[in-house]
């Protein structure tokens, strides 16, 4: 894989010529044409018309380019000529669905609705799921503008749909608040079993539902002070008309001279008392004993306390009742208000002790939304499914918040954006996590560590214009590949900067959501795999070498041979293959870059090195089964992987080899796998009857990530690694263990491999460029 | 004495205040420091104590949070030498004059004991000042202008410690309490060696002031200890041969409506809601085994403070006389506004309220309502949220009655029909509001009993 701020990316050169200051405000303010994408598909409609905001929610299918292999048919044909590939690439359109959710102020509706009607083309649909208290209002101009018949949806029903679509399929998406603390957002790894939880929704009301199953709720309580208290109140009070005014205000007050405080009462005896003095015995306990005037901002600041703290009170209340610690809030009276999660949070851990957590979801405003377009969608069966989020095309969390982003333009005209692609495969947990539930893929969390975030936003910026060139060079015949691939870079770049300022757009930041988040953006523009020839030229060299290769090995006594199946696995990891000048080297030489590599590794001792305890457990009994997750296309699979399967073959050990579905810079994919296997099985016995009698089997994880998260994968490999039993667990490369899974705790023996090519990395852990990581762990009795 | 000890300095203060303090705790999030507050270590929130379990045993250490006290009057807070006096008072009698003191938040609440069996020796040997205080506090009913004695609460024919006598309940704002003390410097109350038993967040605020002022010792009385020892004490004794504890019947319908007595002949467990400023909920389960389950600030203060804000009015009688002539629901957004009737998926009816002030959201409404209809709505809004609130504490703790006590229901029958009836409904008809006829005086009472050292 070729990984940013490897030591060949430094040449690359400056970056982000295209970057300027307003960079930010473009990806946030998007021209009405990058709004409202792919109507011409689209399929099918819903929306939610709250108080003062619309969020329509509709389907559609995304064409998009795919590099395919086909193996070439050599019947009859000499298959070893010299210069031919290994297989054909071609690039082919495939259709796949996604949804999109874009949420605007209601003063721009009309002229929303009139721009969908010019571009709906190719829809069947008839009707429009709409949900919120603005539908009713609303109706008779979205049946007269759209043509299509508006079916009013319960506003909590859908609501609830939403929020449980959204727990069940978008990684890091509650996160608790803690103002004054660094990072403020903390997220939430996904709990595999989401219920049962509590939702508060803070409206113009407050709704207590007690939420158990996919179908099963109950609302169980409210409350009538919620947001139209603050708002209806706090306007009488102050004068002040808007909400979001209100909560200006409330920010720049202080309750204390409006609340009577309990050292108000007891002087300053409290202190001895050891009572805390500022703890409110009364709200606006002062505007009834004083004769004075009372600002409106510390009006509106005791307002907001008075509310805050009584709804988490409640809450608390209620949680207690019914057994339940996870809260999670939403409603117009938090969605993206500093202001507001924070007293609530504030109130929910001082009424719950501890206890009781008060949760915030990154999609709030879009539950309504969601749950309405699922409601109308229910024949197809979009719950079957598993969702991914597409960070090219959603914007963040608090991208359009006036209070985090002050010097962004006012936020009406700003258009918040989530999409959504499905998956072709359900997602499930690896079956082999010692605890799913305490699972967290990543092993450095960026938002939290300041100057890991300031490495790799940095890296991933300077790399930025080899990846560039890289797209275009992948599309010869493209005459648009270079304004694509600039289209690309602005993208990517804004992104970058996004998340410089805004650490907690997309959930927790790590290398992995860096990763990821440049694989959207490439595939939004249409460079599927800008890495297919790159990935296939190494592997058409690659396969020429392996013969060679296992008759060094088998020629080795047994003990000399596992070190360097080992050194062979280490060895695939070492180069940047998408460096020129190694590629030049293993072109004209092959076996000399093969082991070129292995002489680069550091000796051992390993920096992590439990190879002497693997060494003696190989001695033992044969594994039943190995999963083994493949990293990328060329040297290292072919001659790293593959020998190292072949060993294990010979043991006894049966093999699951699992590479992504899709494409992830040179990483091996499953489809490539395939021929690879095919081919090698061709010079191989041992693989040919291996594939031929199942004992390996080829799969692929569901991912296109350069990383590997264990708690999403393709279920047909959880089903596979429980029917097979499989006992020991073989994850190489630096994002599968390294950025990911380095502290991943399994119930079987586990193997990761890697080497570490990036120096920063490598001294934070205590090395050197090319340090060996071997962690041979075996669970606890 | 003539006079009236409240006059001077209380022209400044033209709204008469009429909420007892009762101590709400509630958090505030980070204050002018950003410091995080700790809550309260002795008298902390148990909202959330552990879940069921909350109710099964008393903790021995007394200074966990939330656990049940079984030590009233163990933290009484006073300083040694008055505690030495309250000792060798146990032995005889405390002299006269006998006084118990509630310094509350809004309201000082003050029970004097007027003995009626004083013979004539015993009257010759009362001193002047003595006999001056006893004329001037039971020929008058009012004091100044903001001191009021409730003749109608008055207990005839009482027995206390042997003697014979009436006992009377007087309230007057605290922020008199500075005339207060300086009409006992005047009046040389210290010469009478009376001790003063106090409870309320100002028996601590004020101490220093009676000393260096006033040159009196308060006895410091723990407030929560204080209330419970009242309630159970008046309860016991009666309304003058009423009964003192009662209840609503069809409290939602104004004909059918009625206030019938009720004999708390089981008072336990008792959920007791006290209503002050701000609003306290203890859990108790016998005479000296009680906990503070929670409170909340949205208490009486609340409602009075937000009514002089909106409506500009000056005395909670006023306020409570402008609600009573105002519509609410012109004001609040109910169910039936957004649903059309009743919101079936969640059996909610039409009539309830779905958010308070939620009209106000708009100009059109603002412009329509009057100061009547906010003053009703702001009473609503806080009745209802207390109930709420203490419909919530009583199914965590497993207890059905619910005593609602505190200077917020003084005069305000629309408060507590809204009580009876939201706590009926809401619980299907599990669980019973019970009122008080001496509502805020229960505090000063038992610190009256206190320095009698009456159980």
């Amino acid at each position: 894989m070729s990984w940013p701020g490897t030591f060949k990316m430094a040449e690359c050169g400056a970056s982000g010529s295209g970057s300027s200051g307003d960079s930010l405000d473009k990806s946030i303010t998007l021209p009405p044409d990058e709004i409202f994408r792919n109507l011409e598909n689209a399929k099918r409609f819903a929306i939610d018309i709250g108080g003062s905001l619309t969020k329509l929610a509709y389907y559609s299918t995304v064409q998009h380019k795919v590099a395919k292999v086909r193996s070439f048919d050599y019947s009859g044909k000499d298959t070893e000529q010299d210069h031919e590939p290994p297989y054909e690439i071609s690039v082919q359109e495939e259709v796949t669905a996604r949804l999109h959710f874009v949420k605007f102020e209601n003063t721009y509706i009309e002229a929303c609705l009139d721009f969908i009607k010019d571009h709906l083309v190719n829809t069947e649909t008839k009707v429009i799921q709409a949900t919120g208290g603005g539908a009713y209002k609303f109706k008779d101009l979205i049946e007269e503008k759209l043509q299509l018949k508006v079916d009013k949806e319960d506003v909590m029903t859908c609501l609830i749909k939403g929020c449980n679509f959204v727990l069940k399929n978008i990684p890091h998406e509650a996160f608790v608040y803690q103002k004054d603390s660094d990072p403020e957002f903390r997220f939430q790894t996904n709990h595999p079993n989401i219920f049962p939880y509590l939702l508060v929704n803070i409206g113009s009301g407050v709704s207590i539902v007690k939420v158990e199953t996919e179908d099963r709720f109950e609302w169980i309580g409210g409350s009538s002070i919620g947001g139209g208290t603050f708002w209806g109140l706090g306007a009488l009070l102050t004068k002040t008309k808007k909400f979001d005014e209100l909560l200006q205000l409330a920010s720049r007050g202080q309750h204390t001279n409006v609340d009577m405080l309990v050292q108000d009462i007891y002087g300053g005896a409290h202190e001895t008392l050891g009572l805390s003095g500022n703890l409110i015995a009364s709200s606006f306990g002062k505007s009834a004993t004083a004769d004075q005037e009372f600002s409106k901002e510390d009006m509106a600041k005791s307002l907001l306390h008075m509310i805050s703290n009584d709804i988490g009170q409640l809450a608390c209340l209620y949680a207690r009742l019914h057994c339940l610690d996870r809260v999670y809030f939403g409603g117009f009276f938090i969605r993206g208000h500093p202001v507001t999660m924070r007293t609530i949070t504030y109130s929910i851990n001082f009424f719950s002790k501890g206890e009781v957590q008060a949760l915030f979801l990154r999609h709030e405003g879009y539950l309504g939304a969601i749950g309405a377009f699922l409601k109308g969608a229910e024949q197809d069966n979009p719950n079957q499914y598993s969702w991914g989020e597409n960070y090219a095309g959603s914007s963040g969390l608090m991208s359009s918040s006036p209070e985090l982003c002050p010097t962004q333009r006012a936020r009406s005209g700003t258009f918040d954006l989530l999409e959504m692609d499905r998956l072709e495969r359900p997602l499930v947990n690896l079956p082999l996590l010692l605890d799913p539930s305490s699972y967290v893929p990543d092993t450095v969390d960026l938002t939290d560590d300041a100057l890991a975030r300031k490495y790799w936003l940095t890296c991933f910026e300077e790399a930025l214009d080899g990846v560039v060139k890289r797209a275009v060079a992948s599309q010869p015949g493209s005459v648009d590949a270079a304004e694509r691939a600039e289209k690309f870079r602005q993208k990517y770049w804004n992104k970058l900067q996004t998340l410089r300022h805004q650490p907690f757009a997309y959930g927790t930041l790590t290398v992995r959501s860096l990763l990821d988040t440049r694989e959207h953006c490439l595939n939004e523009f249409n460079f599927p795999d800008p890495y297919s020839k790159v990935k296939q030229k190494d592997n058409g060299v690659a396969l020429k070498c392996f013969q060679r290769v296992v008759s060094a090995l088998d020629a080795l006594d047994w003990e000399e041979r596992q070190l360097a199946l080992v050194k062979g696995l280490l060895a695939g990891n070492v180069f940047d293959w998408g460096a020129k000048a190694v590629s030049d080297v293993l072109e004209s030489d092959p076996q000399f870059g093969f082991e070129e590599a292995k002489k680069k590794l550091q000796e051992r001792p390993w920096l992590v090195d439990s190879y002497s305890k693997w060494l003696q457990r190989l001695k033992g009994p044969p594994h039943k089964c190995a999963l083994i997750f493949a990293d990328n296309s060329g040297v290292d699979v072919i001659l790293g992987v593959f020998p190292f399967v072949r060993e294990l073959l010979s043991r006894g050990t049966e093999v699951i080899l699992a590479c992504n579905s899709g494409p992830a810079l040179n990483d091996v994919t499953y489809s490539e796998s395939l021929i690879v296997a095919e081919r090698i099985a061709a010079m191989d016995p041992v693989i040919h009857s291996a594939l031929r009698e199942e004992r390996l089997l080829l799969v692929q994880t569901g991912s296109s990530s350069p990383c590997l998260d264990l708690s999403r994968l393709d279920k047909g490999l959880a089903v596979l690694v429980r029917e097979r039993g499989a006992d020991l667990v073989v994850i190489e490369g630096m994002g599968r263990a390294v950025h990911t899974n380095y502290h991943a705790a399994l119930c079987c023996e586990s193997l990761k491999l890697a080497v570490i090519k990036n120096s920063w990395l490598a001294e934070r852990l205590g090395g050197q460029l090319f340090s060996v990581i071997f962690k041979y762990e075996v669970p606890a009795e | 004495m003539g006079a009236g000890w409240l006059a001077a300095p209380m022209e400044r203060h033209g709204r008469a205040a009429a909420t007892s303090a009762s101590s709400a705790w509630e958090p505030v999030p980070g204050g002018p420091d950003g410091r995080r507050r700790e809550p309260l270590r002795r008298r902390a929130n148990s909202a959330s104590a552990p879940a069921v379990g909350a109710s099964a045993s008393a903790s021995a250490s007394p200074s966990a949070e939330g656990v049940r006290r079984d030590r009233p009057g163990s933290y009484s807070g006073a300083t040694s030498a008055s505690r030495q006096r309250v000792e060798s008072l146990r032995k005889k009698r405390p002299l006269f004059p006998w006084f118990g003191l509630d310094i509350g938040g809004t309201l000082v609440k003050l029970v004097y004991f007027e003995p009626k069996d004083i013979t004539a020796e015993e009257e010759e040997e009362e001193v002047e000042s003595l006999k001056s205080i006893r004329k001037y506090l039971t020929s008058n009913v009012a004091y100044g202008s903001t001191g009021i004695r409730d003749v109608h609460l008055e207990l005839k024919d009482l027995t206390l410690c042997g003697r014979k006598g009436n006992l009377h309940f007087i309230r007057f704002p605290t922020h008199d309490m500075p005339a207060f003390i300086q009409m006992g410097r005047d009046k040389n109350f210290s010469s009478l060696h009376t001790v003063f038993c106090a409870t309320g967040g100002g028996a601590y605020k004020f101490e220093q002031d009676f000393l260096t002022i006033g040159d009196l010792q308060l006895c410091k009385l723990d407030e929560l200890d204080c209330l419970i020892k009242g309630i159970l004490y008046i309860d016991s004794v009666g309304f003058n041969g009423r009964s003192q504890c009662y209840y609503f019947e069809n409290p939602a319908d104004s004909e059918k409506c009625q206030k019938l007595p009720f004999d708390l002949k089981n008072p336990y467990p008792l959920l007791l809601v006290n209503i002050g400023s701000g609003v306290s909920i203890l859990a108790v389960y016998s005479k000296d085994n009680y906990k503070r389950v929670t409170g909340t600030s949205l208490g009486g203060g609340t409602f009075f403070g937000l009514c002089c804000l909106l409506t500009g009015c000056t005395t909670f009688e006023e306020a409570l006389e402008m609600a009573s002539r105002g519509d609410s629901t012109k004001v609040d957004k109910l169910v039936r506004d957004i649903y059309g009737g009743d919101y079936e998926r969640f059996g909610l009816p039409g009539w309830a309220v779905a958010s308070s002030f939620g009209n106000m959201m708009s100009k059109e409404k603002r412009e329509a309502v009057s100061k009547e209809d906010l003053a009703r709505a702001t009473l609503i809004t806080i009745t209802n949220n207390i109930g709420s609130i203490a419909r919530m504490c009583a199914l965590n703790e497993n207890i059905n009655q619910v005593v609602f006590v505190g200077n917020f229901l003084r005069i305000n029958t629309i408060a507590m029909r809204l009580l009876a009836y939201a706590l009926d409904y809401w619980s299907k008809g599990q669980l019973k509001a019970l009122f008080s006829e001496h509502e805020g005086y229960f505090g000063a009472v038992g610190a009256l009993l206190e320095l009698l050292k009456i159980p």
